[in-house]
């Protein structure tokens, strides 16, 4: 469980958070929704550290990760699996190198085992017969799904997921969420997703925090938001037509 | 414009402390040493070669141009050949172009991964980015520069010998005379040293500027000038400092 206490952010004087608090639940996708801007990006790289705070903290099960120094942090960065908007792989790696490069920075692993280790997890993402390939050389959605097996190659018990979706076409989308829904449930990782893609969050959507204007609008479960009556929160979910006829 | 660049000089110590934390792994570091000792030195072994056979044919001949006092003898040229390429060409100018070259290079690159978010998906697995992209660098950079300069020192060398001989204005047997009268083998002591410190700035500077990107392709290309122009300043300093210091 990942507990956000109370963290706000603020860049050159302008306030991006303000006063957030919220839990990310064990074994559940957690999704972080909110319109571009809102500082969805901000929160999640807050979480993660990526970003420190001006007030506030985040506990990891109960580990305060915003008072430990980068020593201190690394135990639990290597419990942490993150998959970045644009995929973050590295250019100059092969897919299997990048999904072996967090197994040859931290494991005793034999070469065997890290073959292994890669192979498992791309057969798990769906991506076999690209481990030579380099990433310049795959679409948008292999990338994503390289980066989900990178992220997944240490075993992580938090995963996190900022736009999985983005610049993706609705049905590459949708693989991308069953996968991310099934690696949860498989692997019962805390799993945040950071989103404004409303297939998300009625394909994956658990526990949902609404972000509006920097601060936490709302938050509660898939089931809940239908029925919600918080104005900002229904004009973002039901701004489109499809969901309005869903919510009918 | 004082205070931003007093910011620079402290950011840019406090990015060097992190560059002396303990390496994750030293067997990785090892390889990606080896991998930048081609990158900087090996492939900047055209560009070097070509530069210094034409720098000394252009000194030789200058320099027969420029000696038309009977009194002075012809084997004079020799001397001011290699006293030029030893004691300044090589070590500096080679190490300017070689800014030009490595130096965006590097800026260029680590440019890049920051803002498509490589350094960040480094920092989430628990790794010291600034270490792990950095160090090999400056380590692969001091250990072959001065193999380079010395390469240079013997082709620029070489080069006046060949202009001297084929143009007729410097005989063979006077420039190879010249070449080894009055030798001081100091002087290639001191253009090492020079070397040394300049592979250290180009690389550290450079890094430096790239590792701080922020925006997109185009703060890419302004870190990558940055570099350059600010390695070349440096250099140019420190090439005062030292001949002063060691030689005056």
């Amino acid at each position: 469980m990942i507990e956000v206490k109370n963290i706000s952010k603020s860049f050159e004087g302008k306030t991006v958070l303000d006063d957030i608090s919220c839990v990310f639940e064990s074994g559940k996708v957690n999704l972080i929704i909110g319109q571009s801007g809102m500082g969805k990006t901000v929160l999640m790289k807050c979480t993660v550290g990526l970003f420190e705070v001006d007030s506030g903290a985040v506990f990891f099960d109960g580990r305060n990760f915003s008072a430990m120094d980068f020593r201190e942090r690394k135990p639990v960065r290597q419990e942490i699996g993150m998959v970045f908007q644009g995929g973050a792989l590295f250019d100059s790696l092969t897919v299997e190198q990048n999904v072996m490069f967090p197994l040859n920075m931290f494991t005793t692993m034999s070469s065997s085992e890290k073959i292994d280790r890669v192979n498992f997890c791309l057969r798990r993402v769906n991506l076999e017969n690209a481990n030579k390939k380099f990433p310049s050389e795959i679409s948008g959605g292999m990338k994503k799904r390289v980066a989900i097996a990178r992220a997944i190659a240490m075993n992580p018990r938090y995963l996190f997921c900022d736009e999985p979706n983005s610049g993706l076409d609705p049905k590459t989308s949708i693989v991308i969420d069953e996968l991310i829904r099934e690696i949860t449930d498989e692997f019962k990782t805390t799993t945040v997703v950071n989103t404004h893609d409303m297939n998300s969050l009625t394909q994956i959507g658990e526990h949902i925090v609404f972000i509006y204007k920097g601060r936490k609008w709302w938050e509660g479960s898939y089931d809940e938001i239908r029925n919600a009556e918080n104005k900002e929160l229904n004009d973002f979910v039901f701004a489109s037509k499809i969901m309005q006829r869903m919510r009918e | 414009m004082f205070l931003r660049t007093l910011f620079e000089i402290g950011r840019y110590w406090s990015f060097m402390k992190g560059l002396f934390m303990k390496p994750e792994k030293f067997r990785v570091y090892y390889r990606q040493i080896m991998h930048e000792l081609v990158s900087i030195g090996v492939g900047a072994l055209g560009l070097v070669a070509l530069t210094s056979v034409f720098m000394g044919a252009v000194i030789t001949i200058q320099s027969a141009y420029n000696l038309v006092n009977p009194m002075v003898p012809l084997y004079a040229v020799g001397i001011v050949a290699r006293d030029s390429i030893i004691l300044e060409f090589s070590p500096t100018i080679i190490m300017l172009i070689l800014a030009g070259k490595v130096g965006s290079s590097i800026a260029s690159e680590i440019g890049t991964m920051r803002v498509t978010e490589q350094i960040d998906a480094l920092e989430i697995m628990g790794i010291n980015s600034s270490g792990y992209l950095t160090l090999p660098k400056i380590i692969a950079g001091i250990l072959i520069t001065p193999f380079v300069v010395l390469i240079s020192m013997f082709l620029g060398i070489f080069g006046g010998w060949f202009a001297g001989e084929m143009s007729g204005t410097v005989p063979s047997a006077d420039y190879i005379r010249g070449i080894q009268d009055q030798f001081v083998p100091f002087n290639i002591l001191f253009a090492m040293i020079k070397s040394l410190v300049f592979a250290f700035i180009i690389t550290s500077v450079s890094a430096y500027h790239g590792y701080h990107t922020e925006g997109g392709a185009l703060e890419v290309g302004q870190s990558s000038t940055k570099a350059v122009v600010y390695s070349s300043i440096i250099i140019l300093i420190f090439d005062y400092i030292l001949t002063q210091l060691i030689l005056a």
